[in-house]
């Protein structure tokens, strides 16, 4: 496993918010292909670390690049330089992101959402990247309701309509923030059973969850983070068998 | 119904109306008798007394130089929203800009010419291209009428389109801004992360939500500015609606009737942008409701349907 090349590595990570000090040294590493789940309580800063990754936050300090190349950063000569937006904007396209709250554009059928970022960014052509955006709705179950207004959706399938968009502008890495908090419990389910094919087709992702059982049985890698640092962190099954830290057992307690 | 035919249909089981006095309401017709009488007694006035010079207007409201005067009125009134729109549209994004020198730049613009009358602005105007005119034009050239034409019809009227335009700017620019707001954060940062810029972001994600919040505020926006256009007095532009009109009253010494014909016109005019502003609402009520609002005539084939089912 330790032979794939390294997607995302993060290394010694800071972020703060005013005062407020949010990531601390946050140290992480993520292979091609590996799911890496990050649990932790409230506040622990997981949203920040997710939203560093593809640089809607920037760090303050540390080292953070996927697939050998910083975020936000150049590096020439043992300098660094600030990215230009377009730079930046590139680097996203290859990120696919989900929020918790979905953020479908509600001006927009489910087929216009997949294809906004094809049309929009890449300037693909309209009617291929419709049939895309059909073929790509399919995937996750959708293939009927191109047409629909989010509003005309439940929540799961807003949800994987999410994911579909995400996927419309082909990237190797995707970060979820909770994608399943916000949805009815029987509707957790058609939104998990997407991501788990998306891991069994190799793409790398970075998921924040509540989810114990998706992070046991899908996850390669597990981070418990608590108070800006990642406190610990290994395959799912061997540290949720044997929790180190005092607020680790905690967690666990409240959320099993 | 008979009892034989129900049972053709076994499954279908009885449903009787509700059959029940409705609630009376005496103070309602006691209301609107008053309102009745008050209006026949209005109507009759307004029919009898000659003051109100019914022909007058009958004779001149389709004349000619009224005809030109609404015209005047009509594009003084679209051009001038049409800069008002754009020029509000580039303020509102400046001063929402993390660049200083711009949002400074746009907040002083909106300060200036909302804190100053647009009777004042339009009369400042009016110097100030006077000023430049008379300085490229400066040498008469043609017969004087032309030199009129071009030294005073023309310059006029880029004085009313800028002193109109640009105060209706700084109004639409916080309409504007208003609806840039309203629209979700979480909007912008889904559109960040497919890789939009800043640019495609506001002009494909968010400008089309915040249209819902901006449309309504725009629509009263133009209606009031037909009739602002009536203030280009201070320039003087003298071909819109209403200063023919007081021109054709004073020469014939009878303005009131003439003013009465200039505001049934105002009116017609409002009214026809009111309608207009109900099917643009809900066009981009798109989205934000499951299922569009009718439209009057959908509303009211509705009606006559249940009208005729209840029959
Ligand atoms: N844009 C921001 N400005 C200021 N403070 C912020 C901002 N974003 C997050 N924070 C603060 O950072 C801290 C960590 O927030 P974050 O959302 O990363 O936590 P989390 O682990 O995702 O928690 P949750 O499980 O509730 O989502 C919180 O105290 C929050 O108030
Ligand atoms: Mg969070």
């Amino acid at each position: 496993m330790s032979e794939k090349p390294v997607k995302v590595l993060a290394r010694n990570v800071h972020k703060s918010f005013g005062r407020n000090e949010v990531l601390r040294g946050v140290d992480m590493e993520v292979r091609a292909g590996e799911v890496a789940c990050i649990v932790g309580p409230s506040g622990g800063g997981k949203s920040t670390f997710l939203r560093c990754i593809n640089h809607l936050e920037k760090i303050d300090a540390g080292q953070l690049s996927v697939d050998g190349e910083l975020i936000g950063y150049t590096q020439r000569g043992g300098k660094l330089y600030e990215m230009h937006d377009k730079e930046v904007a590139a680097q996203r396209r290859s990120i696919g992101m989900v929020f918790q709250r979905f953020n479908l554009f509600p001006h927009m059928t489910a087929a216009e959402n997949v294809m906004s970022g094809p049309v929009v960014v890449r300037g693909d052509n309209k009617k291929q990247a419709r049939e895309r955006a059909i073929e790509l709705l399919g995937r996750v179950g959708l293939g009927d309701r191109g047409d629909s207004y989010p509003m005309q959706l439940s929540g799961g399938q807003q949800q994987r309509v999410a994911i579909a968009r995400a996927l419309a502008m082909d990237p190797d890495l995707m970060l979820f923030d909770e994608p399943t908090s916000a949805l009815d419990p029987e509707l957790v389910g058609e939104v998990l059973d997407v991501m788990r094919r998306l891991a069994e087709v190799g793409m790398t992702m970075i998921v924040v969850t509540h989810e114990m059982g998706f992070a046991r049985e899908v996850g390669d890698l597990l981070a418990f983070m608590d108070q800006g640092v990642v406190a610990e962190m290994g395959v799912p099954r061997e540290i949720l068998a044997n929790p180190q830290s005092k607020r680790f057992q905690d967690f666990l307690g409240k959320v099993l | 119904m008979s009892a034989d035919t129900r049972e053709d249909i076994p499954a279908e089981r009885e449903k009787p109306p509700i059959e029940a006095v409705p609630v009376r309401h005496p103070g309602r017709w006691v209301g609107a008798a008053i309102v009745a009488v008050a209006a026949a007694m209005l109507l009759h006035s307004l029919l009898t007394n000659p003051n109100w010079g019914w022909s007058l207007i009958s004779n001149w409201i389709l004349s000619p130089p009224i005809l030109k005067g609404v015209g005047v009125t009509i594009l003084l009134t679209i051009l001038s929203m049409i800069i008002g729109l754009v020029l509000g549209i580039v303020l509102a994004i400046m001063r929402l800009s993390p660049n200083p020198v711009l949002s400074g730049t746009s907040w002083t613009f909106i300060w200036a010419f909302r804190g100053t009358p647009v009777y004042v602005q339009l009369f400042l105007w009016a110097n100030i291209i006077a000023l430049y005119t008379t300085l490229s034009l400066g040498i008469p050239f043609g017969p004087e009428f032309l030199t009129f034409d071009t030294k005073t019809l023309i310059p006029a009227f880029v004085a009313a389109l800028l002193g109109l335009g640009l105060n209706e700017a700084a109004y639409m620019a916080e309409i504007v801004r208003a609806g840039i707001l309203s629209v979700d954060e979480g909007q912008e940062e889904a559109a960040t992360a497919l890789g939009m810029s800043r640019m495609q972001t506001l002009r494909h994600i968010v400008l089309p939500q915040a249209m819902r919040v901006i449309v309504p505020p725009t629509g009263n926006e133009t209606i009031s500015m037909l009739k602002t256009t009536s203030l280009v007095i201070a320039i003087p532009l003298t071909n819109e609606l209403f200063f023919q009109a007081s021109a054709i009253g004073n020469r014939l010494f009878q303005p009131f009737p003439m003013a009465v014909m200039a505001s049934l016109w105002y009116l017609f005019l409002t009214s026809i942008l009111m309608v207009g502003q109900y099917y643009i609402e809900r066009y981009y009520a798109k989205g934000a409701m499951r299922e569009l609002p009718p439209t009057p005539i959908q509303k009211w084939r509705r009606r006559l349907r249940m009208g005729g089912a209840q029959a």
